[in-house]
């Protein structure tokens, strides 16, 4: 049996088992079924072998398994105990396994509920968006299996004190897990909330995590956002951030990648309405054979926004690093101001670094620029800190943090920042 | 004054081509479509030697078997190639050994041009290979080339005289098989120039080749081969213009440069085929393959374009850079005006130690016209201490046209350097206010703005072309701008 046969059986045990989504689902089955896992010719995925990852041994969960609720305590993030909690296993929202602390702000069901209550016009408007920029057989496969998602909904004018950390659990003990989490998020009018995603592979075998999150970010709200993978190199993962950003709504994201075997992460922010903003930061600290492709696009499509971008990569060993930014800027979207810049230290003599930025510009009155650089390390700054007496292998460790300081710099939550940078001081002084 | 400068931008949307005549000669052609019997065709009429035809048979088999590529970022119709006549060539009865001997008409069409033979070769010294519908017409400065051992001669010429060389070198840095177009040229091609400079010498004058599709309905597809043994120099220039018809061309060329040890060569180009009218009819479809190789150490090739014709340009002039120490160079206009399209850029494939390029890419768009970006930059595993650096600037006139860009960027080696720029933007308004204040009108000083957008470029053209380029680019903009 191969990947694609196998996923069809797990698709027969689904099919019309969903009262609300079915529809969607079906829809996106065909998609699947017409198109298949794209191939290295296509333009998308020119850099990544995905089409290797879909193995035919892939264990597809369409039942809940039941969840144990002790070893989420094992992988909380550090100084996080009090944040709210989702979490997700093997690809399907586990209600009674999450924790939501401002109930009266903060509304989580699953995905399939949400389609058939009072939230059923957003979802039909919002769930899918990401398919229209990404056309290809990776995202309609997770649309395929929607039906086991969830739907987050923070209040209009609700402030989340606490951040809204979501864990992925992937078990997999009994061999190759493929698990498919799909997250609707409505961010409604003047809401600020912090959305943290996580991913955990338990088990020790190998794993891959097909995810689709689409957040709506309505007017006058914040939303942060951020992407931690640090899950061991057998896991893969193909991830799409799905952003539609409202009038002057602004969304912060910041997504690192410290470990994997092949990552690929989407994130999309689309400009519909005036004077949107948003930050996008990047950080993969790469080693051993790990790929990590970040695609970005942003989509004005409105006059006055502004986008500010700068994703960072340190790779190590024999890993590649892989960016994609593209800017499209639309004939209406004058006045509007989009940064780009990517910056990569190549370390080990087998790494290697592909960059893409791209812009797409048809309107005149734009400011937009993109910049991207691939090196060594500054033999002059390490020469002066030798100078100084500091070890070449603290030197190295030194340069290498200030580099990644500079997205490290961008997490607002004090809790989180610490903890990630205490796993990037781990790998810097250990490695260099 | 946005008003004023508006009323520019409307001028530059409807200045016209100022090259599309026709020129009345009697045309020797095949018949319409292509099958082995064409190439038999076009390879008897040249009289061409029997390992010439088994080549171009050879790549048409190829092509049979290839699709069309579609990925660049350009929209034209299908190119039905049953329907182009692959051979046209003036009537003429004996080669002419002098200028005098040329068909009147065929010099005044040059003098339109404004490359009356008879000035160049006064005035400028430069050696100009004049191909109109693919025969190459008058070679001047042929005999004083020769002294120093330089060959400059059409290509069907240097198939005759020097096939040991056109064996050797023919195919050798774009293979029939490259891609599409490379292979419909490596079948069909008609002519073009050679150009070989022996070891150690460096050439005494610019080389210069003048292009002009001229009859209905024919496709040019010509072959240029330049080979720089060690130690010499040589800088080319290439024109090209095109009368206006309503249906539209296809020009799909091959270039090659073979850069041996410490050999340079200079190969610019300034490209106005006829773009189409404002509604996008005709023009020519620019798909040319042009690529150099620095097969030796401390080699150099630098490409430097101004291109401002093409309804439809889709080229890459690329550069292997496979001697150690090698260095390549791209400098780059692209204009587009109306809904003429051009998907141009460069490819850098640094392979050899110590490797440097450099690209430099200007962006002119207008009216309704798309201008692309395209590039490669590839650092191979070996290349260490590789070093590039690309800048691409994208400049708007109007709110209906689009620029973009598409880097791409793959680098294998942890000692390699590359960075990459590129910005978009519109001319400022303030820009034109502090030109204004000084008392230049706004016409003088979008002029003055967009030349000095450009200059980096024109900076690196031979004295003789960067004049014409630089009319071209006022022509093709705006009718007074210059």
């Amino acid at each position: 049996m191969d990947a694609t046969s196998n996923i069809k059986s797990a698709y027969a045990q689904l099919e019309g088992k969903s009262k609300n989504l079915s529809a969607f689902q079906e829809e996106n089955w065909k998609t699947f079924s017409g198109i298949g896992i794209p191939a290295l010719k296509h333009e998308e995925w020119k850099y990544i072998p995905i089409k290797n990852v879909f193995k035919a041994s892939m264990n597809i969960a369409v039942e809940h398994d039941a969840f144990d609720q002790s070893a989420l305590s094992n992988y909380i993030l550090p100084g996080t105990e009090d944040a709210n909690h989702i979490v997700f296993y093997n690809g399907r929202f586990q209600e009674h396994a999450s924790k939501i602390n401002e109930k009266d702000k903060l509304v989580v069901k699953s995905l399939e509920i949400a389609a058939g209550d009072e939230d059923a016009a957003f979802v039909e408007t919002n769930l899918g968006n990401s398919q229209g920029y990404h056309p290809d057989g990776v995202n309609a496969l997770n649309g395929a299996f929607a039906a086991g998602g969830a739907f987050i909904k923070i209040k209009k004018g609700a402030v989340i004190s606490q951040p809204l950390i979501i864990y992925h659990f992937a078990d997999s003990s009994n061999g190759f897990r493929f698990s498919q989490p799909r997250i609707l998020v409505s961010v409604e009018d003047n809401a600020q909330v912090t959305i943290v995603e996580t991913y955990v592979n338990h088990g020790g075998g190998e794993s891959l995590t097909n995810e689709v999150i689409e957040i709506c970010t309505g007017r006058d709200s914040i939303t942060r956002y951020i992407k931690l993978q640090n899950e061991g190199n057998l896991s893969n993962h193909t991830g799409t951030t799905h952003v539609r950003q409202l009038e002057r709504s602004n969304t912060h994201a910041v997504t690192i990648t410290l470990d994997g075997a092949v990552v690929r992460n989407n994130l999309n922010m689309v400009m519909e309405d005036e004077h949107a903003e948003s930050h996008m930061y990047g950080l993969y600290l790469l080693k051993g054979n790990t790929l990590a492709d970040n695609h970005t696009i942003v989509d004005n499509r409105m006059p006055h926004c502004e986008s500010n971008e700068l994703y960072k990569g340190i790779m190590d060993d024999q890993s590649t690093g892989v960016f994609n930014g593209k800017i499209f800027v639309r004939k209406d979207a004058q006045k509007t101001n989009a940064y780009q810049s990517n910056k990569n230290i190549l370390l080990g003599d087998q790494a290697s670094a592909n960059t893409k930025p791209q812009l797409e510009i048809f309107a005149d009155d734009v400011k937009c620029s993109h910049g991207c650089t691939i090196g060594k390390l500054d033999e002059d700054a390490l020469f002066y800190l030798r100078a100084r007496g500091i070890s070449e292998k603290n030197a190295k460790a030194l340069l290498l943090h200030a580099f990644a300081s500079d997205i490290l710099g961008q997490i607002e939550n004090e809790a989180i920042k610490n903890y990630i940078e205490t796993l990037i001081s781990d790998r810097l002084s250990l490695e260099a | 004054m946005p008003e004023q400068q508006d009323d520019i931008l409307e001028q530059i949307t409807t200045s016209e081509y100022k090259y599309g005549f026709v020129t009345n000669i009697e045309a020797d052609e095949a018949p319409k479509g292509l099958s082995e019997d064409t190439i038999r065709f076009i390879s008897a009429k040249k009289n061409e030697p029997s390992w010439m035809l088994e080549y171009r048979l050879k790549a048409f088999q190829h092509w049979q078997k290839m699709e069309e590529p579609n990925w660049a970022n350009v929209n034209y119709p299908k190119i039905n190639f049953q329907d182009i006549i692959y051979y046209s060539a003036p009537k003429q009865k004996v080669a002419p050994k002098s200028l005098d001997e040329i068909d009147p008409e065929l010099r005044n069409t040059f003098e339109k041009l404004g490359i009356s033979l008879n000035e160049q070769k006064r005035l400028t010294g430069v050696a100009v290979d004049a191909v109109m519908d693919s025969i190459s017409v008058a070679t001047t400065f042929k005999e004083e080339l020769s002294k120093v051992g330089v060959i400059f001669c059409s290509m069907s010429e240097a198939i005759q005289e020097h096939p040991e060389l056109i064996k050797k070198y023919l195919g050798s840095v774009v293979p029939a098989t490259d891609n599409y177009f490379t292979a419909l040229n490596s079948a069909v091609f008609s002519d073009g120039s050679f150009c070989y400079i022996p070891k150690g010498v460096r050439c005494p004058m610019e080389l210069s080749t003048y292009f002009r599709i001229n009859a209905k309905n024919t496709g040019q597809f010509e072959r240029t081969l330049i080979v720089a043994e060690e130690e010499s120099y040589v800088s080319y220039l290439e024109g090209c213009t095109a009368p206006m018809r309503d249906e539209n061309q296809l020009h799909a060329a091959v270039v090659e440069l073979i850069a041996k040890e410490k050999a340079e060569i200079k190969y610019s180009t300034v490209q106005n085929w006829y773009p189409g009218d404002k509604e996008g009819k005709g023009g020519i479809y620019n798909f040319v393959t042009k690529r150099g190789i620095c097969a030796g150490d401390h080699s150099k090739i630098s490409w430097t374009q101004v291109e401002t014709g093409s309804s439809v340009t889709w080229k890459y002039p690329s550069v292997i850079l496979k001697g150690d120490y090698s260095i390549g160079e791209f400098y780059s206009v692209a204009v587009t005006n109306n809904l003429q399209q051009a998907d141009t850029g460069t490819k850098m494939i640094h392979l050899g130690k110590n490797t440097r390029s450099r690209i430099v890419s200007k962006g002119i768009s207008a009216g309704k016209s798309n201008n692309s970006y395209r590039g490669l930059v590839n650092v191979a595993k070996n290349a260490s201490n590789a070093r590039n650096f690309s800048q691409c600037d994208s400049l708007l006139l109007g709110d209906k046209c689009g620029a973009h860009t598409f880097p791409y960027i793959e680098v294998k080696n942890n000692t390699a350097i590359v960075e990459h720029e590129a910005t978009t933007s519109k001319i400022g308004e303030d820009q034109i206010f502090y030109c204004n204040q000084r008392g230049m009108d706004t016409e003088t000083a979008v002029a003055l703005i967009i030349n000095g957008f450009a200059k980096e470029v024109m900076n690196q053209l031979p004295m003789e072309f960067a004049v014409e380029a630089q009319k071209l680019l006022a022509i093709s903009l705006e009718g007074s701008v210059g």
